[in-house]
């Protein structure tokens, strides 16, 4: 069970009393009446799922009820940041980790092809 | 006599203290503190079981949770009855029941022995590939056979009557081991100051030092030391001692799991107390001392009972005063191994002869040997076995081939060495490191905030134990924020330091040898089973696992894992590491269901949730279904109404007097600031800015996909504060949306949302006489239709408390909803009903409602609607303001395929044979004869039999339905097809004036 | 209407008593509650119209006499008054830009007393309830089993759990079989 930071609170908490909102800065476009099909394709369908750092929401809602953003391996599930919504995408100076996994399934599944 | 293997003044037991216990209806006698497999040792039991899939006969092979055989029933009663207990973890209680499993009729004679002359017709991967065909002779046929066949236990057929807890616990430090580095870790970190946690699954700390003899720390036998410390440890303020408690699962962030058996070893049980208590650990640190796994050597029928592991003997004699055997071998390929000789023979067993496969054994060991007279045949194995139902002689010899030599046993002990258990650190995402000096997996990069220390850690001299456990209980204590005390030193020496070690196969059971030399006791997996998986293709260990089940066994393989590997890589003719290890899952040991479950069962395994009028219902005969967790009022039916009747009754009378429904569980969400109806213009389609306070309005709330996700009616007390209605189950999903857009979308709104499902109680009075009804009742609200039209709210009081009412309908009759502070629901519905029962009016629930507003064309969302509806779909484009510059699901409704020709529609279905009523989600048709697959219109969504019309009512979404009124369609059912007439969608009051009455 | 009898209150958890020696488990007596929302610069405003102060930091609390603040999230605060108060006129006299709702039937509260109060609570709730955290006036909104609760530490060994009324059976059971675990 993942200890989520709520920049809120300012305090570590259980993931039970939060609820993941998916990708973070993807921003409703102002003038959303009058975008193309694929504009809107884009803005409410298209998302990446990335092995590695995403950029994700999570909503404090047994808690202080607050979004706000994280950013998370998903690999390792680390939290690398959290900070608050409407906080600009924070510059941080990770690679996409893909740490060895010498002794793990996936791995060996590209050994042996 | 506690059994004629138990030597006097031996071990660690009172031998006063006796407990009586049956196996297999034999009444046997015990001490306390044995395990239920040292009583049967003592009384010179070895046969415990028969094998998975051979059914060979089976005896004890550990002294602890490792072990793969022992697997017994264990009964207190009736009801408490557990199957597949390891025999070597379950104590012994005065009057428990053992019995054995897996056999047929008996023990000793088991019909299902057959399958090991079979043998060759089992190897492995033989499932996958035998009962493919016919396919459906899986589920009848093979698949029943093979369970019974194959089966573990049987499980209890009784509800279970003890009850078990669990607690979330925070610490700075949890160690997981209460052996020589646990005690060590725990007690540094204690004296630091740190808030610890000491868990062990034993009833006693010590470890490993339960077998051992002749280790010295701090002065003391090590076991007397182990002992005295944790006593200190328990007397601590800061440190929490559980013992019979498993760490089963390592988690994310530090999140670790403990199972503590609170009663399993209770003769007599005090009822209050769970029978297991799960301790939700998050803890700073975790220092991880899990010891080491001492492995099986690998060789021709090296499974008979009295074959077990060297440090098992040596446990059974230390600790539990038991001889295993009185004519004893040993097999070994480790120094650790000559140790067990070395006690047994100092206690009086004879010692046939120490065989080892290496060429040089540890000089320590041999010297002592010598001194003890023990006979060592090194570089010789032990290439066969004979004995039924017990080891009666093993065959010796030199390796590289020769002659044998046949020397007769009662006992095998058996070392191939020590597997450090990497288990939890595994789990935690810690990647392991392959040591090639020593051959074996130690814990290298570390995933989460824990260290190992001792066995697990490949640390293998005792003082270097203790240091590096002092160490890493400081350290971790510092790191947690722990800030007191002094440095704790202590020394400690062991008697013999040992060496060697070997995995795979051994002489006489390698690549060009047929012979069953197993290395999965529970799975019976064979080192020839691995080879033949690698003949079959399989390269990854992986592969090779789930091909032979290797590892897969209640045990995980905490034996077989290694030799496995080894095997592999051999017939692979790769390294070890090359070939890589399985990753370890949770649970450690087996975790008993009631323990997972925990206190979520009866009625705390969801909320019942119920309105304040609910007792009011329950006195009045209503029926109850569960809408989410809502206990809602379905309908009264009166002495000897059926369901049908008892709906039809009631909705007769809401249309002809007046009818009074329990409407508290809708969802109130109050919108209260200067811009609340500048957001609610954003999360309606309809327009808000034009509605007057004390008005009402129906709203639509769509996602930004253009999809209905919610409707209700929104009333406007105030300038700047809205009642928002949802839908029952809807509630808290369309808070977390509304707040979604709020907080992320729009934050730069002057508005706030508050649930207030719960603060009113909602009493809905329909029909005719509602007026009348509560008018009496009312203070400072004009009633009238001039005053208070349909689709007005007011504030008031009725029955002298707060009130705010709705003048609105959800059945298409004069109509009011009463909204009163929830404490007061009930009084108030009394005071209602007490007017309503003489007109003639009844109380209706949620079936009633359903139909009522069904006659009207009213829609339910998540009924008529599924996600993928529009509301043009549903015809309700007036409610869809075409002025406002934006909305959620203002674009995605103007998507291409949803403004496309031939989108389902909601419309109205009249069966032409109208005693008939359609089954919502039939499938409705155009042609009746066209073959399968037929083309589908679309589906009923609501279906009813209508009191008032006299006839069967159905709402359906169907594909251009609106153009076709009139048109008749069918819905083929498996008995026949019907035919039914598409029409609009209210088929009662059309020109809905009773609204207005 | 002169005629009418007023209703009567029937609160969720009337009659209920329950617990352990370890932790005693009491229904609170009927309140006045608010759930108040505001932005920073109505603090002030309403803290004085309402007669206690808002705190701002997480976690907190504020009482006066026998009303109480919670902070239960920037910008949002639960206020309950143990004597029936009519905290709404009070929060729409300060004159601010403010959302104040009454919630005083939405909510029950259980008093849990006794020197396992803690691990009572903590059979459902996954927080740190150790005094170090959790001190004397610390308050929380967080989960409990599969309900959503309030909890706010007035003495060492006394919480106020606060929850949804139809939630409240749920929450009194499973705190009963806490308490019961906590004394052993």
């Amino acid at each position: 069970m993942l200890l989520i930071y709520c920049p809120y609170c300012e305090e570590e908490r259980s993931e039970l009393e939060f609820r993941n909102g998916g990708d973070a800065h993807i921003a409703r476009p102002t003038n959303i009446a009058e975008i193309s099909d694929e504009e809107f394709e884009a803005y409410f369908f298209l998302r990446d799922n990335p092995k590695g750092v995403i950029y994700e929401r999570w909503r404090h809602i047994h808690g202080c009820g607050r979004f706000f953003n994280a950013a998370r391996d998903t690999v390792s599930d680390r939290f690398i940041t959290t900070y608050k919504a409407g906080e600009p995408k924070p510059d941080l100076d990770v690679e996409p980790k893909t740490p060895e996994t010498v002794e793990t399934y996936e791995a060996l599944e590209g050994a042996a092809q | 006599m506690t059994g004629v293997n138990r030597i006097s003044g031996a071990g660690r037991l009172t031998p006063a203290r006796t407990a009586r216990f049956t196996f297999d209806g034999r009444t046997l006698t015990a001490l306390e503190g044995d395990t239920v497999a040292s009583a049967l040792i003592a009384n010179d039991i070895h046969l415990v079981g028969r094998s998975f899939k051979y059914h060979r006969p089976r005896g004890i092979l550990s002294a602890g949770a490792e072990e793969p055989n022992a697997l017994l029933d264990v009964s207190r009663d009736a009801a408490r009855r557990q199957p597949n207990v390891r025999a070597t973890v379950q104590e012994v209680f005065d009057g428990m029941k053992v019995s054995s499993q897996n056999r047929w009729p008996s023990l000793a004679f088991d019909v299902g022995g057959f399958n090991d002359l079979l043998s060759p017709f089992f190897a492995a991967g033989f499932y996958y590939k035998t009962f493919m065909w016919p396919k459906a002779a899986w589920h009848k046929l093979y698949e029943p056979f093979i369970r019974r066949a194959a089966g573990l236990g049987v499980a209890p057929t009784e509800p279970d009557p003890d009850h078990y807890a669990s607690r979330y616990v925070h610490c700075d430090v949890l160690v997981i081991g209460a052996g020589v580095a646990g005690l060590a870790a725990a007690l540094a970190a204690a004296k630091a100051g740190a808030k610890v946690i000491l868990c062990d699954e034993q009833p006693e700390v010590g470890g490993a030092l339960h077998y051992d003899s002749g280790t010295v720390i701090d002065g003391k036998p090590g076991y007397d030391w182990a002992q005295a410390t944790g006593r200190a440890l328990a007397a601590m303020g800061n440190v929490t001692l559980l013992t019979r408690t498993t760490a089963f699962g390592y988690y994310n962030h530090n999140f670790v799991g403990l199972v503590e058996r609170v009663t399993d070893h209770l003769a007599a049980v005090d009822k209050t107390l769970p029978r297991e208590r799960v301790w939700q650990v998050r803890a700073k640190k975790v220092i991880l001392a899990n010891g080491a796994i001492e492995r099986h050597m690998v060789f021709a029928n090296n499974d008979r009972p009295g074959i077990m592991l060297a440090s098992a003997a040596r446990t059974y004699l230390n600790h539990f005063g038991v001889a295993v055997g009185k004519k004893v071998g040993v097999y070994a390929a480790h120094d650790s191994a000559y140790e067990a000789a070395f006690d047994l023979k100092r206690a009086g067993v004879a010692v046939a002869a120490i065989v080892d496969c290496r060429e040089r054994p540890g000089d320590a060991v041999l010297a002592q040997a010598r001194e003890l007279g023990i006979e060592v045949l090194a570089a010789h194995s032990v290439v066969n076995t004979t004995g039924k139902l017990r080891i009666t002689s093993i065959n010796v010899a030199r390796n590289g081939g020769g002659t044998t030599r046949k020397i007769a046993v009662d006992a095998l002990l058996v070392s191939a060495g020590w597997t450090p258990s990497v288990h939890l650190f595994s789990q935690s995402r810690g990647k392991v490191k392959f040591d090639a000096a020593t051959e074996r997996f130690l814990p290298g990069t570390y995933a989460q905030e824990c260290l190992s220390v001792g066995a697990c850690n490949g640390t293998d001299d005792l003082q270097a134990t203790i240091d590096e456990a002092l160490a890493a209980g400081e350290l971790a204590a510092r790191a947690a924020g722990a800030e007191g005390g002094a440095q704790v030193a202590l020394t400690g020496r062991n008697a013999f330091d040992w060496t060697g070690g070997m995995h795979g196969a051994a002489e006489g059971a390698g690549a060009d040898t047929t012979v069953k030399a197993f290395i999965d006791f529970q799975h019976d997996v064979c080192a020839k089973d691995i080879r033949l998986a690698v003949r079959e293709g399989m390269h990854s260990i992986e592969h090779i696992k789930r091909f032979t089940t290797n590892g897969m066994a209640s045990d995980q393989g905490k034996l077989s894992n290694m030799h496995g590997l080894a095997i592999a890589a051999e017939a692979l003719g790769k390294e070890i590491p090359a070939v890589g290890l399985t990753t370890f899952r949770q649970p450690y040991t087996p975790v008993t269901f009631g323990a997972i479950v925990s206190h979520s069962r009866g009625s705390l395994f969801d909320p019942a949730r119920k309105t304040p009028i609910h007792a009011w219902e329950e006195a009045h005969g209503a029926e109850f279904e569960d809408v989410g967790n809502w206990k809602r009022a379905w309908f009264y039916p009166k002495a000897g109404e059926n369901m049908h009747e008892a709906v039809a009754r009631e909705c007769r009378t809401v249309r002809e007097v007046a009818g009074v429904f329990d409407a508290s569980t809708l969802g109130k969400i109050e919108v209260v600031g200067p811009d609340a109806a500048k957001f609610l213009n954003l999360m309606y389609t309809n327009a808000w800015d034009n509605l007057k306070p004390g008005r009402c309005r129906y709203g639509i709330m769509l996602r930004d996909d253009g999809f209905i996700y919610d409707d209700g009616v929104v009333g406007r007390l105030a300038e700047d504060r809205f009642h928002v209605t949802t839908t029952t189950g809807g509630a808290p999903r369309v808070l977390h949306h509304m707040e979604d857009y709020l907080q992320t979308e729009f934050p730069h709104l002057n508005v706030w949302l508050t649930s207030t499902t719960e603060q009113w109680a909602v009493i809905a009075v329909q029909g005719p006489k509602a007026r009348e009804i509560i008018a009496p009742l009312v203070e400072g609200i004009d009633l009238s239709n001039e005053a208070f039209p349909h689709m007005s709210v007011a504030e008031g009081r009725i029955c002298g408390v707060p009130t705010r009412l709705f003048r609105m309908s959800f059945t298409g009759e004069l109509g009011f909803e009463v909204n009163v502070p929830a404490d007061y629901g009930q009084a108030v519905w009394e005071a209602i009903w007490a007017r309503a029962e003489p007109m003639g009016a009844c109380a209706y629930g949620t079936e009633t409602m359903h139909v009522l507003r069904a006659e009207k064309g009213y829609i339910i969302v998540g009924q008529d609607t599924d996600g993928t509806v529009t509301p043009d779909d549903a015809g309700l484009n007036w409610a869809v303001s075409k002025k406002k510059p934006d909305f959620v699901g203002i674009r995605g409704m103007r998507r291409p395929d949803l403004v496309k020709d031939g989108r389902k529609q909601l419309v109205g279905l009249l069966t032409k044979d109208p005693k008939v009523v359609l089954e919502e989600g039939a499938q409705i048709v155009a042609d009746p004869n066209e073959p399968k697959p037929m083309t589908m219109l679309g589906h009923v969504t609501s279906s009813y039999w209508s009191p008032n019309c006299g006839r069967s009512i159905a709402l359906a979404v169907v594909a251009g339905g609106r153009a076709r009124l009139g048109e008749t369609l069918y819905v083929p059912m498996a008995d026949r097809t019907i035919a039914v007439e598409v029409s609009d969608m209210v088929f009662f009051d059309k020109e809905g004036g009773r609204l207005h009455g | 209407m002169a005629d009418q009898a007023i209703a009567s209150r029937k609160a969720p958890l009337a009659g209920r008593r329950g617990g352990s020696p370890a932790a005693i488990l009491t229904p609170a007596e009927p309140a006045s509650r608010i759930s108040v929302r505001a932005a920073a610069d109505a603090v002030a405003g309403l803290s004085a119209a309402l007669g206690v102060t808002l705190p701002v930091r997480p976690k907190t609390s504020a009482s006066s006499g026998r009303r109480h603040a919670l902070w239960l999230g920037p910008g949002e605060w639960l206020v309950i008054d143990e004597d029936g108060a009519d905290l709404m006129a009070a929060a729409a006299s300060s004159g601010t830009v403010h959302s104040a709702v009454d919630v005083s039937h939405r909510n029950t509260a259980v008093i849990v007393s006794g020197p396992g109060a803690e691990v009572a609570i903590n059979s459902g709730c996954p927080q740190d309830l150790s005094l170090a955290l959790f001190p004397v006036g610390a308050c929380s909104r967080t989960i409990f089993g599969k309900a959503e609760i309030v909890l706010l530490r007035t003495a060492e060994d006394t919480f106020r759990v606060e929850c949804w009324r139809s939630f409240s059976p749920f929450v009194f059971g499973l705190l009963s079989e806490g308490a019961e675990d906590a004394g052993h």
